[in-house]
C-alpha cells in the first residue's frame, strides 16, 4: 500500500508529475477542441435545416460520413492523411526534408470533427424547440436576420442545447483517451508508460480511470452551475 | 341567371407557373458545398482507382475480411452478454434497497464515466499483475487472451450503458399501466413481461441501435491490444505497405457497416410501431 503511494507520488521515483502534465494535456486538448465542434456543428445544424435541399444535402452528408466511423479510425486518418498530405506539398515546394505533423493539432481536428457531427444534431432539436414565432416577433420588430439570430433565437438554443451539449463534453473527454494511440502524451500514455516500466500495470491503468472519473464529477458541478445560471434569464414556460 | 354563372366554373384551375428560382446565397452556398463533397469523393475514387494494386488487395483483401468477421463476432457476443448483465444492474438501480441501488449506481457510473479505451487497458494489462493469483484459480487461460479481456470490458461496459437505456424505458411507461393489470389480478411478473415490457422495447430500440453502432465503432480500440479485427489488420496492412488506401479502405468498410444496420433499425422501427401510427 506504501509502495503503490510512493509509486504514485511526487517524491524520488514517483510517477505524479508526469501523471499530472498528463491530465494537464487532457483537459487541454479537450479544451481546445470543445469551441471548433461547437462552431462547426452550430453551422452544420444551420444547413440542415436549411430550405434548400443542396445545403441540407451536404450537411447530413458531413454528419452521415463522421457519425458513422470509428473516432479512432477518424484519428488516424486525419493524423496520417495530414503526414503524408504536409509531405507532398513540401516535395512540390521543393524542401526534401521530412515534416512532422504535431499530434495535439490533429487529435483536435479529429476530435473537433466527430463532436461537430455530434452537436449539430443536438443543436438540430434545440432549432426546432424554438417556436416560429420568435423569429417572426424578431423580423417584426425590424431586427436583420443576423440579429434576429444572435438576440433572439441564439440565447434560447443554447439554454435548450446545454444538456445535450454536457453529455458530449462528457464524450469528448473520454474521446482524447484515444490521442494516446497517436503518441500525444496523454493520461493514458502517461499512466501506460509507468505501467510498463513500475510493472504495477492494475496500480497505473486504475490511477487513470479514478482521474478521468474526477474529471467527469469536476466537469458536472461546473455544468450544473452553467445550467442554473442559463435558467436564471429564462423565461418559465 | 345566378346559377349559371356559378356553374360555369373552368374544369381546370389556371395556376401561375412557378417562379423561376433565383440563385440566393444560401443556394449559391449549397452548390458549391455539394460540388466540394462530389469533388471529394471523385478524388477519393480516382485515388482509389490510380492506387489500385491487385497484389495488395489480393494478400490483404481476405485478412480485412477476416477482421471484419472478428470485429462483428466481438461486438454481437458483447452486446449479448452485455444485454444479461444489464438486466440485474438496472434492477438494481430501480431497487428501494439502498445498498443495491449504490452498487449499482456506482458500477454504472465508473463504467459511463471512464473511457472504454481505458477500461481494456485495465483488464487486458492490470488484471496481468495478478497474474499468479489468476493462475492458481485457474482463470489465467482467460485472461490471457486479448479477445476475452477485450470481450469482458466491452460486455461490462455496454452493459452500464445498456441498464441506463432499460431503466429509462421502463420508467417511461405510465405508472397506470402496472395499476391496470394489477387492478384485472395480474401478477407482478406477468404485468412487467406481457404489458410493461413490450411497451418500454418500444422506447428502448432507438437508443439500443445507438448503442450498437458504438459498441461497432469503439470496437475498434481493440486494435491497440493487438487483437486482430478490421482495424488491427488495416493497421497492420498500413505498417507493412505504408499504402494509406489500407486506412481508406477500412473507412469505406465501416461506414457500409453502420449504415446498413441504420437503416435495418429504421425498418425495425417502422414495423413495430404501425399501430401507433395515427
Amino acid at each position: 500500500m506504501e509502495g503503490s503511494i510512493a509509486l504514485l507520488g511526487f517524491g524520488e521515483g514517483g510517477w505524479g508529475p508526469s501523471i499530472a502534465s498528463g491530465v494537464l494535456v487532457t483537459v487541454s486538448l479537450a479544451l481546445a477542441t470543445l469551441p471548433i465542434g461547437l462552431v462547426i456543428g452550430f453551422f452544420i445544424a444551420l444547413g440542415k435545416q436549411s430550405l434548400e435541399p443542396s445545403v441540407k444535402l451536404a450537411a447530413n452528408m458531413y454528419t452521415t460520413i463522421f457519425r458513422g466511423l470509428p473516432e479512432l479510425l477518424t484519428l488516424f486518418v486525419v493524423y496520417f492523411g495530414a503526414q503524408i498530405g504536409i509531405q507532398k506539398l513540401g516535395q512540390l515546394l521543393g524542401y526534401g526534408g521530412t515534416l512532422e505533423i504535431n499530434s495535439f493539432i490533429a487529435g483536435m481536428f479529429a476530435l473537433g470533427v466527430v463532436f461537430s457531427s455530434y452537436a449539430s444534431e443536438v443543436f438540430l432539436s434545440a432549432f426546432r424547440a424554438i417556436p416560429k414565432g420568435q423569429y417572426e416577433g424578431g423580423y417584426a420588430i425590424g431586427l436583420s436576420n443576423g440579429q434576429t439570430m444572435r438576440m433572439v433565437i441564439l440565447p434560447q438554443l443554447i439554454r435548450i442545447a446545454l444538456p445535450g451539449l454536457a453529455n458530449l463534453w462528457m464524450i469528448l473527454l473520454k474521446d482524447t483517451a484515444l490521442v494516446s494511440a497517436i503518441g500525444l502524451a496523454d493520461i493514458l500514455r502517461q499512466t501506460g508508460v509507468a505501467a510498463r516500466v513500475t510493472k504495477h500495470a492494475f496500480l497505473f491503468f486504475g490511477t487513470a480511470c479514478m482521474i478521468y472519473l474526477v474529471l467527469a464529477i469536476l466537469s458536472s458541478f461546473v455544468i450544473d452551475a452553467i445550467e442554473r445560471s442559463s435558467a436564471k434569464s429564462g423565461v418559465k414556460r | 341567371m345566378t346559377e349559371s354563372f356559378i356553374n360555369a366554373r373552368p374544369a381546370t384551375v389556371m395556376r401561375p407557373p412557378a417562379p423561376p428560382k433565383k440563385w440566393t446565397r444560401g443556394r449559391v452556398i449549397g452548390h458549391l458545398l455539394v460540388g466540394l463533397w462530389t469533388a471529394l469523393l471523385i478524388g477519393l475514387l480516382v485515388y482509389l482507382y490510380s492506387a489500385w494494386n491487385i497484389e495488395l488487395i489480393q494478400k490483404y483483401g481476405p485478412t480485412y475480411l477476416e477482421g471484419l468477421k472478428t470485429t462483428i463476432g466481438l461486438v454481437g457476443s458483447s452486446i449479448v452478454l452485455g444485454a444479461l448483465i444489464s438486466i440485474p444492474v438496472a434492477l438494481g438501480r430501480m431497487s428501494k434497497n439502498p445498498i443495491a441501488a449504490s452498487i449499482a449506481y456506482a458500477y454504472v457510473y465508473f463504467f459511463r464515466g471512464t473511457p472504454l479505451i481505458a477500461q481494456v487497458f485495465l483488464f487486458y494489462y492490470g488484471l496481468g499483475s495478478f497474474k499468479p493469483q489468476l493462475e492458481s484459480v485457474g482463470l489465467w487461460v482467460f485472461f490471457r487472451e486479448a479477445w476475452y479481456c477485450a470481450l469482458l470490458a466491452f460486455a461490462l461496459n455496454t452493459a452500464a450503458y445498456q441498464a441506463e437505456i432499460l431503466r429509462g424505458a421502463i420508467r417511461s411507461v405510465p405508472l397506470g399501466q402496472w395499476e391496470g393489470a394489477a387492478s384485472l389480478g395480474v401478477s407482478k411478473f406477468v404485468t412487467f413481461w406481457k404489458v410493461i415490457l413490450p411497451q418500454a422495447l418500444i422506447v428502448a430500440l432507438r437508443p439500443y441501435g445507438n448503442e450498437i453502432i458504438l459498441m461497432i465503432k469503439g470496437s475498434a480500440i481493440v486494435a491497440l491490444i493487438t487483437v486482430y479485427d478490421l482495424m488491427g489488420y488495416t493497421r497492420l496492412a498500413y505498417s507493412r505497405t505504408f499504402d494509406f488506401q489500407a486506412y481508406l479502405w477500412a473507412a469505406i468498410i465501416y461506414l457500409i457497416l453502420v449504415e446498413i444496420l441504420r437503416h435495418i433499425w429504421d425498418w425495425l422501427e417502422r414495423r413495430i410501431t404501425r399501430h401507433l401510427i395515427r
